[in-house]
């Protein structure tokens, strides 16, 4: 029997919508599910949404509609029969580990006592799941991560992390779209631009995107770099 | 057309209006003046609509001169404003000609100022806003604060603003204390019933550290009955994040759009306006309302710039 969400206010404006306290690709695609349900669907007076790992914010204008009356319509709506729409295609981020690219390579092998080799062997071997977009503009929260190449946050968080760094951070692994402060592992980086604010999608990846990451080495970065 | 030079940045000047909407599940924050209400005031004295571009003006404010006639408005925190160095009203429309320069003194009292010029700001908006986001490099001047050298075009007027003075009740004065009514939630039940009475009954005080992104405060520790982490989600404005050290952040408008703390409440919409006029060592209180009262006070609140009298007085 699958567990009804619950709705919690955020302030005189939005209300949380929560399918779970946990990250798993099932409670996931509830919180796309419904998102997209709104989309296709939308009620008056709902601003917009922001979809997490396990929940949906819902921002919404009071003039138009209240708390209790929008409940209502999310009930109706997520007790409609269906299933989240995912895009079928995956995006493929070519990435150079390792060496300046990926100055925590090491660390994450030393961690879990295997190479750098095998790091980056295990890194490619999945797909991954884009659980949200968060913390800075498009930047995703990637699900999947092997538990053999999980590694720990850094003590003291770097002030810059160039844009296009791939990190690991505990049981996910993410990419940097701009240059910003950060914590996470890092092991390598991306030529790919994830954020431009001048493109009518200003972001690469949405949640319910899958991603692969394909090793390339420095003269094909450059290359990609320049395109 | 007229422009503002730059002949000195100020301390924080940067180009805001409401805010960039829509974005927030790219995980780009909304941005927009702190204090939303002094930037209505300010373009509806200056002849705009109320969501004009405006600059938001922190503390130490720039000098700024120019090149032609404009009619202009400044609102929201006194930092002594001077043409040419007289001493001008603040609240009113003020009429500023060719080679008048701009310029501000002691910060008497409030945090941020906003100046409106007719016609608004004429910088290309960026996802729909000219709101800066220097986070992310996006809006306003190239992302970034005012520097010294910039000219910032004024907008075309179809005739001069009419000069008008706010009457009194809109005017408002910012006494270095403020009790900003929340919402409790989402994540309350982090916190222990004791823990709670204590964040409702005491005074904090707002840190240096406190910026855009968010008003850090000082004072009890407000310990989690269960550790400080949740999966993270999503914030809005005025969320109070409390993060391991127990001491609450109210997460303002350049915030993270998501975060990992548990949410102990969410300030109303009409008081974060308060919160962006407060200084690192002001004092903050929270009083809870609920959800009905909050929805009154919003009504009333969106009401006040409809019936603003733009004939003045």
């Amino acid at each position: 029997m699958i567990e009804k969400p619950r709705y919690l206010i955020a302030g005189d404006r939005a209300l949380v919508v929560e399918f779970g306290d946990q990250i798993d690709p099932a409670t996931n695609a509830r919180v796309r599910r419904l998102d997209q349900l709104l989309e296709s669907h939308p009620i008056e007076g709902v601003l917009e949404t922001v979809p997490t790992f396990r929940s949906l914010l819902v921002v919404y204008d009071p003039l138009f509609i209240r708390f209790d009356d929008l409940v209502l319509k999310l009930e109706e709506l997520e007790s409609e029969p269906a299933e989240p729409r995912d895009p079928k295609q995956t995006v493929i981020i070519p990435t150079v580990y390792g060496g300046d690219f990926g100055p925590d390579i090491h660390f994450v092998a030393r961690h879990n006592q295997i190479s750098v080799d095998e790091v980056i062997r295990l890194h490619t071997s999945r797909e991954y799941l884009v659980y949200m977009i968060g913390f800075t503009p498009g930047f995703p929260y990637l699900g999947g991560l092997p538990r053999t190449i999980a590694a720990p946050r850094l003590q003291t968080p770097r002030t810059k992390v160039p844009a296009g760094s791939v990190g690991i951070a505990g049981e996910q692994t993410g990419i940097y779209p701009t240059e910003s402060p950060g914590g996470w592992q890092l092991i390598g980086r991306t030529p790919l631009k994830l954020f431009d604010p001048n493109k009518k999608n200003p972001v690469l990846l949405v949640p319910g995107d899958r991603v692969r990451f394909e090793p390339i080495d420095e003269r094909k970065f450059m290359e990609l770099v320049r395109l | 057309m007229t422009t503002m030079k730059v002949l000195s940045p100020g301390m924080m000047t940067t180009i805001q209006d409401l805010g960039r909407f829509g974005y927030q599940r790219l995980g780009i924050a909304p941005a927009g003046a702190m204090d939303t209400y002094s930037l209505r005031l300010a373009n509806l004295l200056a002849g705009n609509q109320p969501g004009a571009a405006c600059l938001e003006i922190t503390l130490l404010g720039p000098q700024l001169e120019f090149t032609g006639p404009a009619g202009i408005a400044l609102t929201g925190a006194d930092l002594t404003p001077q043409l040419n160095g007289k001493p001008i009203e603040m609240w009113a429309t003020v009429t500023v000609s060719k080679g008048d320069v701009l310029g501000f003194g002691t910060a008497r009292s409030g945090c941020r100022a906003y100046l409106a010029c007719g016609g608004g700001i004429d910088v290309r908006p960026v996802l729909g806003s000219r709101a800066t986001l220097t986070r992310a490099g996006l809006g306003g001047t190239q992302g970034r604060p005012l520097a010294m050298g910039d000219e910032i075009r004024i907008g075309p007027v179809a005739a001069p603003a009419p000069v008008i003075r706010a009457p009194s009740v809109y005017r408002r004065e910012y006494a270095g204390r403020f009790t900003a009514r929340i919402i409790p939630g989402p994540q309350d039940d982090f916190f222990a019933p004791e823990t709670l009475a204590l964040f409702a009954s005491s005074a904090f005080t707002v840190r240096k550290e406190s910026d855009r992104m968010g008003v850090r405060l000082a004072g009890p520790r407000l310990v989690h009955r269960k550790g400080p982490d949740i999966v993270s989600d999503a914030l809005v404005l005025g969320s109070i994040q409390v993060p391991g050290d127990g001491y609450p952040i109210v997460m303002a408008a350049d915030r993270p759009t998501t975060g990992g703390y548990p949410k102990i409440g969410t300030v109303i919409t009409p008081d974060m306006d308060g919160l962006g006029q407060l200084r690192p060592g002001d004092e903050v209180r929270f009083a809870a309302v609920s959800l009905e009262q909050a929805d009154r006070i919003y009504r009333h609140y969106v009401t006040t710039f409809t019936r603003f009298p733009a004939g003045g007085t």
